[in-house]
């Protein structure tokens, strides 16, 4: 399902943090946010999963605008793997997990077969199947953060957004998350900080800064030198990857001006 | 999706442990209070064997004769304890229930029944009506009908200061709640003082300590009512409890509306505590600790633990009422005290423990 931003605004206490953004992920497509700290690139999300209503412009899912319809239905097609999880609650892994099945049911009743063989594959998926008893509140940041990836997935949307996703995550699951994304039928609005990760995943990436779009192409068009400078005041080299020919970033930290005297 | 796994690998036989002790946990709660009631019933000033209980609760029940001289007993028993007994098994299911309930909604570990000023409302009430009297057509429950409205007044102030700009929050709605009660409790106070009476301030004793002397059977009924019927909606909505437990956030992308939820929250978790209020004061504790309780042994998943909470706090509740009464009898201990006294060290205990997580390590 396509997903669009068609001139999305979004305020936070009377001041715009997203202007005028419009962007379009096509069906299946992964469409990648980067951008500086506060340029936009949450509250834009916060807008596609509802948490924060846009103050103008429309979030189309397809043919319909996800602000108009109710909430439930909006969670069955769009679902969110976020940062804040704050629950005070010690729920167990699997509880998280299925809770992912709310906008479908909508009561707290026992999962059906169908439901349970979803929840386990998910947790499979993101190899967490084995924390399925544990307590939330004892798993480290990157287990939780699977647990929300798959509580996603149970989801069953049709559009998914992910907020630094590879946030906590030791290597190995960076690039299990990352294929999950790039292998999946569903179309991703991921934002990441980590360029070259974006650049491996993402059919297109977006720019933002200052709230508003400033690029938006292939990650070839968009993962420039020139980019780095300007958006991000960084300098750095681009290099092609040898295998998959996508960019990679390069960079070379400064020296410090003066080392001398400095304990080895 | 697809089906690319980044784990193949076979997904274990899921355990089902903690659904199946929560089976077991109501069963056996079940059953102790069953016996709890008939124990408490029998027991008192005129202490009265279960056998005899039974028999005479059975009488009452099926309409059938108890011997004359027995008639004093049988009145003792039906028309003074049973009704009592009840209304603290009642009352007791009722705080667990609203405790589990006010805890999901203000997502806070100390949260209780009372936390959003609906006990210090009830008692504002019921010391206005005693103080000044109104309220003369509704007779000897003119009070009990002060306190229930105080207690929704609060909780529709509190309603309409926290949901002031945009929508509620738990955290405001704590804020306000709190606020409120100190508000009220000030109020309560300045009545009081310039109370002409001194019965004023046994009425405010009675309304923050609680008890159960004045059970009878024409307002049991009408309490048992709203806290089964509160306890049932909660059960039934126990999964939207499960995710605005989660936070303001991740409720939006499962396509709950926390603001939303808690407002019928609120006034179910009003109406029904101020029920209980308006029949036996606010009685402390036992809507914070039970809930806490019944999680260590079944989780924190809420259709479980609605389903055993209630029926913890009702056992706890017919218990404690039976120590209020004959530890120092022939006179009374409020009951509120008791389930401080009881209650605290308990509480501590339970922080204490390992393994417990409320609210992070």
């Amino acid at each position: 399902m396509e997903l669009r931003l068609d001139r999305l605004s979004v305020a936070l206490g009377g001041t715009a943090i997203v202007r005028d953004l419009t962007l379009a992920a096509p069906a299946g497509s992964v469409l990648g946010l980067v951008g500086p700290n506060g340029s936009g690139k949450t509250t834009a999300l916060r807008s596609v999963y509802r948490a924060l209503a846009p103050s103008g412009g429309v979030v189309w899912a397809g043919e319909r605008d996800l602000w108009r319809q109710p909430r439930r239905e909006a969670a069955r097609t769009v679902a969110a793997v976020i940062q804040q999880h704050q629950t005070h609650l010690d729920f167990t892994v699997a509880e998280i997990v299925a809770m992912g099945r709310h906008p479908h049911r909508g009561h707290g009743g026992p999962l059906d077969a169908d439901e349970e063989r979803l929840c386990l594959e998910a947790m499979a998926r993101v190899d967490v199947a084995h924390l399925a008893d544990r307590g939330a509140l004892t798993l480290s940041g990157g287990e939780m953060q699977r647990v929300l990836v798959a509580r996603a997935l149970v989801q069953q949307p049709r559009i998914l957004v992910l907020d630094e996703p590879t946030n906590h995550l030791d290597l190995r699951h960076q690039i299990g998350l990352l294929s999950l994304i790039a292998a999946s039928e569903v179309t991703v609005l991921v934002v990441l900080h980590d360029l070259n990760l974006a650049a491996a995943v993402c059919d297109r990436i977006a720019v933002l800064a200052d709230g508003a779009l400033t690029a938006v192409g292939s990650p070839e068009e968009v993962i420039t030198a020139a980019t780095l400078k300007t958006v991000f005041g960084v300098d750095g080299e681009v290099v092609a990857h040898p295998h998959t020919g996508r960019p990679q970033v390069l960079f070379a930290i400064p020296a410090p001006p003066d080392t001398e005297g400095t304990p080895q | 999706m697809t089906a690319l796994a980044v784990e193949p690998q076979e997904a274990p036989p899921r355990r089902t442990r903690s659904r199946g002790l929560a089976g077991a946990a109501a069963a056996l709660l079940a059953l102790l209070l069953a016996v709890s009631t008939l124990v408490a019933i029998g027991a008192g000033s005129a202490s009265i064997p279960p056998a005899d209980t039974a028999s005479y609760l059975w009488a009452a029940l099926t309409g059938g004769t108890v011997p004359a001289e027995e008639t004093g007993r049988y009145q003792i028993v039906w028309q003074i304890r049973t009704p009592r007994v009840l209304l603290a098994a009642v009352v007791g299911a009722g705080l667990g229930a609203m405790g589990v309930a006010v805890q999901a909604m203000a997502r806070n570990a100390l949260a209780e029944p009372y936390l959003l000023g609906v006990s210090a409302g009830a008692a504002t009430g019921a010391v206005a009506v005693g103080v000044w009297g109104g309220l003369g057509a509704l007779g000897i429950y003119a009070v009990s009908a002060g306190a229930f409205a105080g207690a929704l007044a609060a909780s529709l102030v509190v309603y309409l200061a926290a949901a002031q700009y945009s929508g509620l929050s738990p955290l405001r709605l704590v804020l306000v709640g709190v606020a409120m009660s100190f508000a009220l409790q000030a109020a309560m106070s300045v009545i009081v003082y310039f109370a002409p009476n001194a019965e004023a301030a046994s009425t405010v004793l009675f309304w923050t300590m609680g008890g159960f002397g004045a059970a009878n059977w024409a307002t049991l009924p009408v309490v048992a009512a709203a806290v089964l019927a509160g306890i049932a909606v909660l059960v039934h909505r126990s999964g939207v409890l499960d995710v605005i437990s989660l936070g303001e956030e991740a409720a939006s992308s499962l396509g709950v509306d926390t603001g939303r939820q808690l407002a019928w929250l609120l006034a179910l978790t009003s109406l029904v505590t101020g029920a209980m209020v308006a029949v036996s004061g606010a009685i402390g504790f036992v809507g914070l600790i039970v809930p806490h309780v019944v999680r260590i042994v079944v989780g924190a998943g809420h259709r479980r633990v609605l389903a055993v909470a209630p029926l913890a706090g009702a056992l706890l509740m017919v218990w404690i009422d039976l120590a209020s009464r004959t530890l120092v009898a022939p006179r009374e201990l409020p009951v509120g005290a008791v389930t401080a006294l009881i209650g605290v060290p308990v509480f501590v205990y339970l922080l204490r423990r390992r393994g417990y997580l409320f609210g992070g390590r």
